[in-house]
């Protein structure tokens, strides 16, 4: 087959690894685009009063921070991964769906386009929190009709990346290669498949009626009309919260593949941990009111959701644990990968307790939509799932480029980030203890102090990240060249293949004992 | 570094949760209630619980980190798997939790008993103030933030309740169960007052309710916590509780207020007002409820909140301009009915005033008699 060149390459690619590179690429891009967001909500509320933005601008610039930070950047950083990876991890040519794999990348920027364009609308972007809730949604200008489009892609997209994953998982493995030799960061984007399939067409189904009742006349969401604006909450968080497992399996999988490479241990409990993944998955969709405590449930649905919420912490647990017993008498070195793998088990463990501490319906009522919540989230999706994220570009970025990157750097990049990153959030748990709501650009004079420190964190974290840039750009470049098995506890299949991959791998399937 | 952090993070939280008294920065607000008391305990039980777990499973891993290092010769011993550790950090986990959701079991059951109250109040969230109707009691007041704007715009220096004040807190009696029911007239806000450990969403359309019990007379101040629009942020909630005597004081005053401000009306109602009377009651009927979105200036925000200074129906035909202000715009639903939260004098005043401010000069008027017979 003849390779093109070019800009022809990147637009007509069916190839998984450049596929996987656009998505890596776009999704950083994103990352920057919602960051900056971020920076200007963490400049505003740099000190009480209002200085910078409009109120209304503030609230525009929060849902669109959370809309692009979830579904156009860490949820196509992980498809990158899946891309480059999954082939490469079960001995697969390339992706079952070639060009499927093309068309659901090239939707991206469309409905990215959508998105930040919607500022420039009469009225400005939708803003109603990413959440989208009516009636506040129906009130919105023409942006929010942009929102529910651009929805409506990234979920077409979502679903037949998620297909495509799938059915190459199932189809495409080596001879001998049975599910429970799967490596575990494939195991749980199987998983991720499932649940974006389940979830995406619910969440396009909610706010399409959004849509209708804001242009046709429908009334699902207006009690004047019969409707019920707390359906529309159910109907949300039933794609919410198997969501935010989308976004943190693929990262356990990372986690799982980093740790036991740098411990030069086999993972201590591999069935557990697929067990234990395959629990969380089915548990997150028995979970999702624990998102409305506060909208005056009965007491049956507040237990039901409370019980069945902390019983999430349990096969959490059973992975923080495998983690730490394959760390274990091992023989341990500190790599950027394993810093950051190391960082995100020390982090991401705290965004657990306290979502423990949440899980119980009274105390999370009084701390419902405040800012430790916000704390919560972003020690799960920030020290979670882009932690695990920076884990596996360190680990795969010499696989792919065949350079090994500026070691040196890397470890700064993480040393820095955890310093920034628990800088800019953990203050947040006190904010939203002592009473601070979320989504507001003023805020009372006893939360200035840390919410000056939490923005400084947050401008040394986001501008951090031109390091990572740097980082990775130099690797592209050039650099040390690396053998095929760039380190020497890894084990799996992508191993066996020359660094760079070459652009074409596992024409022959190899064979797995 | 990270197990400063952590460490860190446990000297600072702690104290926050031992001082039962006085106000904490770094922990949940001191309660004044009984809910308010077991969400406080369930909180420093839930948080213990996690420290502890985490000095044991943090404390494995930098051991770990620090003895089983490569770099200080530790050899990787191949051993994987081990069925009675893995039941047993499987069953742990369980038994914790259920022994958490015992307490929590208990204060949900606490926190929707809303039966056998000494009172209720209904409480409506609006774009952006709240109503309290006293049910029974012939009371009925909106509560909205007094803090100026020019304080939010840092032209003047901030108070000590900054964003946390109102013009007319909701007063109760202490030692009462307080009933509240819950609704909204446009959008999804939610009553939160940290210290009696109440927060509901009040829901266009539905009625939800909760209650409280206050311990002792105070002032205990929250916020919206839904986010419900541009001014979300400003829409606090204050409750003044009072002991039973001044609060029986406080409602005989509230009844005379009633009577006055009918007397008041029936006579603004026959009074003719000059301009002059008008605009200058006008303008600070426009400062408190319009300069918001259509700014202090006058000249809105352009795409989101039309101008009054020339605009088209503030200089337009008068009737047009009564209709919308009375009741809100059919098209853009951010203008809200201003009929029932307005009397007739600031209805006519105010529509006056921007008939003749902002270089409007129209020099028409519309007596608040003429308001009295449009409302109907």
């Amino acid at each position: 087959m003849q390779t093109q060149t070019g800009i022809r390459r990147w637009l007509t690619s069916t190839n998984h690894k450049d596929i996987g590179t656009l998505y890596l690429c776009f999704s950083f891009a994103m990352f920057i685009v919602g960051g900056v967001m971020a920076l200007a909500i963490r400049a505003e509320l740099f000190q009480p009063g209002l200085q910078l933005v409009r109120p209304e601008f503030f609230n525009e610039l929060t849902t669109m921070h959370g809309l692009i930070m979830v579904f156009a950047a860490i949820m196509p950083a992980m498809v990158g991964f899946a891309n480059w990876q999954i082939p490469l991890m079960i001995g697969a040519g390339d992706m079952a769906f070639p060009r499927l794999n093309n068309f659901s990348f090239w939707l991206l920027p469309v409905a990215a386009i959508l998105l930040v364009t919607s500022f420039f609308v009469p009225g400005g972007a939708a803003a109603t929190g990413w959440t989208l809730y009516p009636p506040l949604s129906t009130q919105m200008g023409p942006g929010m009709d942009l929102a529910i489009f651009a929805i409506h892609i990234l979920g077409v997209s979502s679903v037949i990346g998620a297909i495509n994953i799938v059915a190459t998982i199932l189809n495409l493995r080596a001879p001998g290669m049975t599910l429970m030799k799967m490596p575990l960061f494939v195991w749980t984007w199987l998983l991720t498949g499932y649940l974006l399939i389940a979830v995406m067409p619910v969440l396009a189904g909610a706010v399409t009626m959004v849509l209708t009742d804001r242009h046709f006349g429908t009334h699902f969401f207006n009690a004047a009309g019969g409707g019920d604006p707390v359906m529309f909450q159910h109907i949300f968080w039933f794609f919410g919260h198997p969501e935010v497992y989308i976004l943190i399996l693929p990262a356990f999988g990372i986690i799982s593949e980093v740790i036991p490479t740098f411990a030069r241990k086999p993972l201590f409990g591999y069935r557990s941990m697929v067990f234990a993944s395959c629990a969380i998955a089915l548990v997150s969709f028995c979970v999702w009111a624990h998102h409305m405590f506060a909208v005056g449930l009965p007491v049956g649905a507040q237990l039901f959701f409370m019980y069945a919420t902390l019983l999430v912490a349990v096969p959490t647990g059973v992975k923080v644990f495998n983690w730490v017993a394959t760390m274990w008498e091992g023989s341990l070195t500190f790599e950027a990968p394993m810093l950051f793998a190391v960082g995100f088990i020390f982090v991401f463990t705290v965004g657990g307790f306290t979502g423990v501490i949440l899980a119980l319906a009274p105390v999370d009522i009084q701390v419902q939509d405040t800012y430790y919540v916000v704390g919560h989230f972003h020690y799960t999706m920030v020290a979670g799932s882009l932690f695990a994220l920076f884990a596996g570009t360190y680990y795969w970025l010499p696989k792919w480029t065949g350079h090994m990157y500026d070691e040196k750097l890397a470890r700064w990049h993480f040393w820095l980030s955890m310093i920034f990153f628990n800088m800019t959030f953990f203050p947040m748990h006190f904010l939203g203890l002592a009473g601070m709501p979320r989504r507001i650009p003023d805020y009372p004079l006893q939360f200035a102090q840390f919410n000056m420190l939490s923005s400084i964190g947050a401008f040394g974290f986001g501008l951090l990240q031109l390091l990572f840039l740097y980082i990775v750009i130099r690797a592209i470049r050039g650099g040390a060249k690396v053998e095929p098995k760039v380190w020497d506890g890894a084990k799996g299949l992508e191993w066996t293949v020359p660094s760079p991959a070459p652009h074409h791998t596992f024409e022959t399937p190899p064979v797995v004992s | 570094m990270r197990a400063r952090n952590f460490s860190a993070a446990v000297a600072y939280a702690l104290p926050g949760f031992a001082l039962a008294a006085g106000e904490s920065k770094y922990g949940l607000q001191t309660p004044q209630s009984i809910v308010a008391h077991q969400i406080y305990d369930l909180h420093t039980i839930a948080l213990a619980i996690c420290i502890v777990i985490g000095v044991v499973v943090f404390g494995a891993m930098f051991y770990s980190i620090v003895r089983h290092r490569r770099s200080v010769g530790h050899q990787a011993k191949q051993f994987h798997g081990s069925t009675p550790v893995e039941v047993t950090w499987t069953v742990i986990p369980v038994l914790i939790v259920v022994g958490m959701a015992f307490p929590a079991t208990r204060t949900v059951i606490a926190m929707k008993d809303t039966s056998g109250p000494d009172m209720t109040i209904k409480v409506t969230g609006y774009q952006w103030l709240w109503r309290y109707d006293y049910l029974g009691d012939d009371v009925s007041f909106y509560s909205q933030l007094s803090t100026g704007w020019s304080q939010i715009e840092n032209q003047a220096s901030k108070g000590q309740n900054y964003l946390l004040e109102v013009d007319h807190p909701l007063v109760v009696p202490v030692g009462k169960k307080v009933r509240l029911l819950f609704t909204a007239n446009d959008v999804i806000h939610s009553w939160w007052v940290p210290a009696l450990g109440v927060k509901q969403d009040a829901i266009p359309g539905f009625v939800r309710d909760s209650w409280f019990k206050v311990d002792t007379p105070g002032e205990y101040r929250g916020q919206c916590a839904e986010l419900c629009g541009k001014e979300h942020g400003f829409m606090p909630v204050v409750v003044q509780a009072l002991p039973e005597p001044q609060y029986a004081t406080w409602l005989a005053e509230q009844h005379a207020k009633n009577v006055a401000a009918a007397t008041a009306a029936s006579a603004a109602a026959e009074k003719i007002y000059t301009l002059a009377e008008l605009e200058s009651e006008g303008e600070k009927v426009y400062a408190r409820n319009c300069a918001a979105c259509h700014q202090a200036n006058g000249l809105g925000v352009p795409g989101a909140f039309p101008p009054i200074a020339h605009g088209p129906i503030a200089t337009g035909p008068i009737a047009a301009h009564v209709d919308i202000v009375l009741n809100g715009s059919k098209k853009n639903p951010a203008m809200a009915a201003w009929k029932n939260q307005l009397s007739d004098m600031d209805l006519a005043a105010v529509i006056t005033y921007q008939r003749n401010a902002f270089g409007n000069s129209l020099g028409d008027l519309i007596q608040p008699a003429q308001i009295a017979a449009d409302r109907h």
